[in-house]
């Protein structure tokens, strides 16, 4: 099987085509970040509380919202995530309402807000710790435990809990259930202690806004320390008008990226932000294929135009470009697709950003140096040369080594 | 040539053996239930995966600052008397942003010299600087203002992973947060209520036993009139401490207490939970011998005095003093018993050197962590069996080999994941996925290239030779960029993208050892066990 097999396609004819599609997303994207959705940002960086609850029914939006208000929470997000029959809710408390001293403050007061018809003098134990269910044993000591109680204790709270979240996900409905896991005496003795909430608490992000100007900070400087690195690696490689493309090509895929998330209000969290990390490298890895290429030929065929080498070299990596994209392109839709939730952003930017950076190696990235070659030649100047030069000199190297 | 093949495939058996060896260490069981088991204690999970806390604090290292510059005030008030120097004031200028500053006011301008000295012989931490209108300024030094600060950060770590050890937490990491100024990041697996390892770990614990001269009283006000507006020198007031169970009265009530302590935390040698002559939780604690010393004569100048103990700056207790007492005593009051082991265990911990307060807290629920596990474990097992079996449809039998490659390439990376410690995050998972996605980058880039020097008419030796001279040059490129962009983010990222930036680096070296080094040696295997002439089956 072989796909692409003396593929003649003239890329650089159509990079008006190209040019208007990468303008198109650009600026919509821009667009919505400047007078749309702005930057969605996560609350890694806005600073907030989060809490991400998992109920044993289908949840009702309203009455938590009723709930909420009851409260005194102001301006609470409340939104469905996962899988429909996950019964997941994201309960979001936004900034104004964190402020440092009380940091778990509205953590507490959702939870608190939750528990609609908790008894008196009664523990939730959907969201009991494994420390409070021990504490309770010891004091209770059902199984009237000699000098081991530490450990058998220990041992049957480390059962419920693990019963509670590994098997039933985190919810109970019944104490009944728990007869499977753990001692009967134990679990009778839960009775006067316990009661069961409809919901356990699954996550809980909690961010000041001191840290999040911190990491809004510190994720541009990595982004930028990212570009430079990339433009200072490939000048050295090849020359710097390479690294400029490149670089050019990365800030492009970038900022169609960030638009897609701007456009489609998703959030920016740190991990999106690690993917976008990820996209520099890789997008950057495709251009480079597509530039190597470009250096032999331009070693090769001396005498032909640049833009018919470039063509030339895009068509003879097709088959590798579209090949290592597709297969990539695999691993991440599985990420996509199946690696649940916490990831899902994560994985988003990475399909979005390997769409984009396959392409624009392509129709952004090659056009780019044609363009600036024949501005030079416009001018007067000779034609690309220094890299060709550079290249036999290593070729010489890499040939008297083999 | 049969021989050079024979000791790089010694090369590569020996590679896949240690790095085995680093997934599942020796199992205890070969079952698959015993293989788990070992994979479980070899690679460590990370919080987002096996469930807990994680915290970031802010010390408050001017707080260090104060106690230390409060200090060089008295010491100041103390030698300019001996001296016989008059001033008209003492004062912080700013007390909260800049602690470090001192101004004194309304010196005679003949005590210049003198002041010099003082400061020099007695505060040689500190430089003088003089003002308008014969006014002085007493600053320390930014060295040493800067060695404070970051030795109180040291000494917050110390003392917060004395607590916590304490508690039990199993494998917890206490650390400077290095991305921001006098932070501690602290991660506690398997602590899913974080509550009350918080109270632990914010609790100042600074004791002290000083002199009570007069209370309790209902407000400041009241005092200050009991006292006919005036404190007496080298006294002041103090809130008690009215949460209790056991105390009727919970009104706020305030004492007089002396500016002096007799004995401070730092003279302890231990505390423990006890019960006092009611059978009331309480705790007691012993001195160490000069602290022990010191009490002795504090107590034996003071019988029928009161002495009040103090616990972060709010008077605990108040008790006569009947005898002199050597290096021993009982903290009583109103404790549950609980609240008295984590006092008395913060008391043995030492005191923390600053404040801190908390600036982000994230909590994993165990039950969140098995469903990523999951997750991830699912995307990771498809992904790869899509890209295995794509490279056998597209290559035939050139798709084994770079399979095989490719299998490898996982066995090296979660091998050293085994061996180094890191842990394995959820984004870890991802990154150990897309290790698969662009490992296989490395072999597609080489086979396209065989198969186009084979349709320029070279014969499979020399197409495989030309294939993988080609692509080395391009594979080295796109891995150094790649790694460049994980660094950086190993570099600015924490927790959970750190394990990130860690398994896509390292699985990408791996891959330049798999793709290039063994996908070679597999070539050369097949090419010489073939006819000469015969055709390579890539596809």
């Amino acid at each position: 099987m072989e796909f692409f097999r003396n593929a003649d396609i003239d890329f650089l004819g159509k990079k008006w085509y190209f040019l208007a599609f990468s303008l198109v997303f650009s600026v919509a994207g821009l667009f919505s970040m400047l007078f749309w959705h702005g930057i969605p940002y996560g609350v890694d960086f806005r600073g907030g509380t989060l809490v991400y609850v998992k109920f044993a029914q289908t949840p009702d939006d309203n009455a938590i919202r009723a709930a909420m208000d009851r409260a005194g929470l102001r301006n609470v997000r409340i939104q469905r995530y996962g899988q429909p029959s996950g019964n997941e809710v994201l309960i979001g408390v936004s900034e104004e309402e964190t402020n440092e001293q009380a940091l778990d403050r509205s953590k507490l007061l959702i939870i608190n807000a939750l528990e609609t018809n908790a008894p008196q003098d009664k523990q939730d134990l959907n969201n009991a710790s494994l420390l409070a269910l021990k504490t309770y044993f010891l004091q209770k000591d059902p199984l009237r435990a000699g000098t081991d109680a530490e450990q058998r204790y220990a041992a049957q709270a480390q059962a419920i809990v693990d019963y509670r979240d590994k098997t039933k996900g985190g919810v109970l409905t019944s104490l009944d259930e728990l007869k499977a896991a753990a001692d009967p005496a134990v679990v009778a003795s839960l009775q006067d202690g316990f009661f069961l909430s409809d919901f356990a608490v699954r996550n809980v992000e909690i961010v000041g806004p001191q840290v999040g100007g911190q990491l809004r900070r510190q994720a541009l400087l990595a982004t930028v320390y990212s570009l430079a690195g990339m433009l200072i690696y490939l000048a050295v490689r090849f020359e710097w008008i390479y690294g400029v493309a490149a670089v050019v090509t990365v800030f492009h895929d970038t900022l169609i990226t960030v638009g897609a998330f701007s456009l489609m209000n998703k959030e920016i969290s740190l991990t999106v932000i690690a993917a976008i990390l990820t996209l520099i490298g890789y997008s950057n890895n495709d251009t480079i294929v597509v530039f190597d290429r470009i250096r032999e030929n331009l070693k090769l065929m001396r005498r032909e135009k640049l833009s018919d080498i470039v063509n030339r070299s895009i068509n003879q990596t097709l088959s590798r470009t579209i090949l290592t994209a597709g297969l990539t392109f695999l691993t991440v839709l599985a990420l996509f697709l199946f690696g649940g939730e916490v990831l899902h952003g994560f994985s988003f930017a990475l399909v979005i950003g390997i769409l984009i950076g396959t392409y624009s190696s392509i129709a952004i990235a090659a056009p780019i140096l044609v363009a600036y070659q024949d501005w030079r030649s416009n001018r007067g100047k000779p034609p690309m040369e220094a890299a060709s030069r550079k290249e036999s000199n290593r070729g010489e190297r890499v040939k008297a080594k083999v | 040539m049969n021989k050079n093949l024979g000791w790089k495939m010694g090369v590569i058996v020996a590679t896949l053996v240690v790095f085995l060896f680093g997934i599942i260490g020796i199992p205890d069981s070969w079952s698959g239930k015993g293989l788990l088991a070992a994979i479980g204690n070899r690679i460590h999970l990370g919080l987002d995966l096996k469930g807990g806390t994680h915290l970031i604090l802010q010390v408050q290292v001017n707080d260090a600052v104060t106690v230390d510059s409060d200090n060089a005030i008295e010491r100041l008030k103390t030698d300019l008397r001996a001296h016989k120097i008059s001033y008209a004031e003492i004062t912080k200028p700013d007390p909260v942003n800049a602690p470090e500053k001192i101004v004194l006011k309304g010196l005679p301008p003949e005590s210049r010299s003198d002041l010099l000295s003082i400061v020099q012989d007695r505060l040689p931490e500190y430089s003088l600087t003089s003002g308008a209108d014969n006014s002085w300024t007493v600053a320390m030094k930014p060295q040493n203002l800067s060695d404070l600060k970051k030795r109180a950060v040291t000494q917050a770590i110390e003392t917060i992973r004395n607590r916590i050890d304490q508690l039990g937490v199993s494998e917890p990491i206490i650390e400077e947060h290095g991305l921001g100024q006098y932070q501690i990041l602290v991660q506690l697996p398997g602590v899913d209520d974080p509550a009350r390892v918080k109270d632990i770990m914010q609790s100042t614990a600074m004791l002290e036993i000083r002199q009570s001269m007069g209370g309790p009283y209902a407000s400041e006000q009241a005092a200050l009139q009991q006292n006919n507006g005036v404190l007496p020198p080298d006294t002041m007031l103090m809130p008690g401490h009215s949460i209790g169970a056991t105390s009727g009265n919970s009104g706020p009530s305030w004492y007089l207490i002396s500016r002096a302590s007799a004995v401070t935390g730092r003279d302890l040698r231990s505390a423990e939970p006890s019960r006092d002559e009611n059978g009331q939780p309480s705790v007691s604690f012993t001195l160490t011998g000069e602290g022990g010393r010191r009490f002795g004569a504090f107590t034996g100048s003071h019988v029928g005095d009161n002495l009040a103990v103090v616990l972060d700056n709010k008077v605990q207790e108040v008790a006569v003093i009947k005898e002199q007492i050597h290096d021993t005593g009982v903290i009583n009051g109103r404790f549950g018993e609980q609240e008295a082991k984590d006092l008395a265990m913060v008391l043995r911990s030492g005191a923390l050197p600053a404040g801190i307060k908390y600036l982000e807290e994230r909590t994993v629920g165990p039950s969140l962590g098995t469903d990523s596990i999951r997750a991830g474990v699912t995307a990771a097992v498809i992904g790869m069996l899509a890209v295995l079996i794509f490279m056998l449809v597209y290559y035939h039998a050139a798709g084994i080999n770079a399979d095989v490659a490719l299998i490898l390439n996982l066995i090296i990376l979660l091998g050293f994941l085994g061996f180094s410690g890191a842990t394995l995050t959820l984004p870890g998972i991802a990154g150990v996925i897309l290790t698969v996605g662009m490992g296989v980058d490395s072999n597609v880039l080489i086979f396209e290239r065989i198969r186009e020097e084979l349709r320029s008419g070279k014969t499979p030796p020399s197409a495989v030779e030309q294939g993988f001279s080609h692509a080395w040059i391009t594979i080295v490129d796109t891995h150094v960029t790649t790694i460049v962009s994980a660094i950086i983010l190993f570099i600015f990222g924490t927790g959970p993208v750190r394990g990130f930036a860690v398994t896509l680096s390292f699985g990408l070296f791996a891959n330049l050892f798999t793709a290039v080094f063994v996908s070679r040696v597999i070539f050369d295997w097949v090419l010489n066990r073939k006819e000469r002439g015969e055709a390579l089956s890539i596809g």
